[in-house]
């Protein structure tokens, strides 16, 4: 079976993000950018339902400029076999990106799709699902367990207040969340290795998919900022202060 | 402007965030239509009908949609939505899951995690986990909306509108529920807690976590960790507050032993009031607190917990 796993390269979750000036987005230039930490959950979990011999070939797939290379290359070192290229300049929405995997899905029939549940820049949570009601598969969300059996996967779902499990039949779409796994690192001589993987490059425009959204971004600006509070003196004076002055307790 | 919104509930009873959503919808203006879709949920179909503002419930009580089954909920809200200009639900993890299915089926964008409505195209959202805040606006036929509870209050109640029961049956077919198991904890969850209190690397291990039960019985808080202290394995993820964790905005939030890094603060700089306990004078999360007190977490916690 076939694991394709979209991934995406997103400013590192330690760098603090800075808004530009003209309030048109956030600064990426000269940022350290890293693969997605949910999409490194969703490899890694390729990767582990592979050598436990439930898969046989795992595809990456990355869409943007050609600095994803670096974000595919990084999941081929974690042990994917090849990745693809989906080369574009324009921002995409969830949709578009769903629509252009969705062609991906119809090319590569994968048996499986992992994919984060969400990428930590745009915080949108969609394209998984987006990507299962266009092609018709059911979908187990937010992942903290997958198991494969009978042509069919087990998914156990991090919902508010608990776990839920459901049962979809193969193909489906998967979406990671923290309690998956913990991800690996990747050794040098793996890192090596990836340099010589397979990685195909194809123009998002061949697909025949629009990449406009209806939706446009009017401003970016930065969160209000807290005023920084005073420093107490014992706890008596806390309990004090969030009793009488915060009156929160 | 006709709005559906699509309650959430556990069939017995409708839960809050539905009354947020509520909330949310009368800022874009129009009519407000709660759909119900459960299983022997009369009741939930019956507290949505109290809702101030509400023009008409839709019930669909079916076995198909007693687990809140994505494929099923999708395809029943696709059927309806059509009519509608607006659809929301709360940015919970049941409206996450369905609502960008509908929105996919429609061939429209979802605008995910709504904190505020400048009008009926134009909506404010987190990016970056809060540590940005953009401003869109949608020329789709249907604005496909998740809204965040913690930034709307409640609808009132003490209205009678008409439940309308809805016959046709959405069974997608594709997935089975297995099982559910919800934490039956005594404290509330992290994400919903009007309190909450965290331990940081500076708790040194699990064992120690026991200190902050008690502050929390007290509080009635919820107990959450930084990454840190997850990652030092002194507790489990799910605790996890912070951009890759858990996004809280609570009355009131303690945090102890945690310095505060960045991917921390995302996770819990719009709390209301924070409370930072450290030894270190230093940590960054005294820049944010309201009340620092720079002492040895392990005096100070028996102390607040006999002090409240």
């Amino acid at each position: 079976m076939k694991i394709l796993v979209p991934v995406k390269r997103v400013i590192d979750y330690n760098v603090k993000v800075r808004v530009k000036a003209d309030q048109s987005g956030v600064d990426l230039a000269n940022v350290k950018m890293a693969l997605n930490p949910f999409c490194e959950i969703a490899v890694e979990e390729a990767v582990r339902l592979k050598e436990a011999g439930n898969a046989t070939e795992i595809v990456v797939v990355s869409i943007g400029t050609s600095t994803v290379q670096e974000q595919l290359r990084t999941a081929l070192a974690l042990g994917a076999d090849r990745a693809l290229h989906i080369e574009t300049d324009q921002n995409l929405d969830s949709l578009q990106v769903a629509k252009l995997l969705a062609k991906v899905v119809a090319d590569e029939q994968p048996g499986l799709v992992i994919l984060g549940k969400q990428a930590i820049d745009s915080d949108n949570n969609q394209t998984g699902q987006m990507l299962a009601a266009l092609t018709g598969m059911g979908q187990g969300t937010f992942a903290s367990k997958v198991q494969l059996a009978d042509g069919k996967v087990q998914v156990t779902r991090e919902i508010d207040g608990g776990l839920q499990t459901v049962e979809l039949p193969l193909p489906a779409v998967v979406s990671t969340d923290l309690r998956l796994n913990e991800p690996r690192y990747a050794s040098l001589p793996n890192i090596m290795k990836a340099k010589k993987k397979p990685l195909d490059v194809k123009a998002a425009d061949s697909f025949g998919v629009s990449l406009n959204s209806n939706v446009t971004l009017l401003k970016v600006v930065p969160p209000a900022t807290r005023q920084g509070g005073i420093k107490v003196e014992s706890v008596a004076e806390l309990v004090d202060k969030l009793k009488h002055e915060a009156k929160v307790i | 402007m006709a709005i559906l919104i699509i309650a959430e509930h556990n069939n017995q009873s409708l839960k809050s965030e539905t009354l947020k959503v509520v909330q949310a919808a009368t800022a874009i203006g129009g009519d407000i239509t709660v759909l119900v879709a459960g299983f022997n949920s009369t009741a939930a179909a019956t507290e949505a009908a109290a809702i101030a503002g509400v023009t008409k419930v839709l019930h669909a009580d079916n076995a198909a949609y007693e687990h809140q089954l994505a494929e099923n909920i999708a395809a029943l809200v696709t059927e309806l939505g059509k009519g509608y200009s607006h659809i929301l639900a709360a940015a919970t993890t049941t409206g996450k899951n369905f609502l960008p299915r509908v929105a996919a089926m429609l061939d429209v964008a979802q605008i995910s995690d709504v904190i505020a409505i400048e009008s009926a195209d134009t909506f404010v959202r987190p990016i970056y986990a809060g540590n940005a805040i953009a401003t869109v606006k949608s020329a789709d036929a249907i604005k496909v909306l998740t809204v965040r509870p913690a930034a709307f209050g409640e609808a009132k109640t003490g209205n009678n509108a008409p439940v309308e029961t809805l016959t046709a049956v959405h069974d997608a077919g594709i997935s089975r529920f297995v099982t559910q198991e919800l934490t039956k904890s005594e404290r509330p969850e992290l994400t919903a807690a009007r309190v909450v209190i965290s331990g940081g690397r500076g708790m040194q291990n699990g064992e120690n976590f026991a200190l902050l039960n008690g502050i929390a019985d007290k509080l009635g808080a919820a107990i959450g960790a930084s990454r840190a202290a997850v990652d030092a394995g002194f507790v489990p993820n799910d605790m996890q507050v912070g951009q890759t964790g858990k996004i809280v905005a609570p009355e009131l939030y303690i945090a102890v032993g945690i310095s505060g890094a960045i991917q921390h603060l995302a996770g819990m700089k719009d709390s209301k009031v924070i409370v930072a306990i450290n030894k270190d004078a230093e940590a960054p999360i005294f820049q944010i607190a309201d009340y620092g007190l720079v002492a040895d977490l392990f005096t100070v916690l028996p102390e607040l917990e006999q002090q409240l």
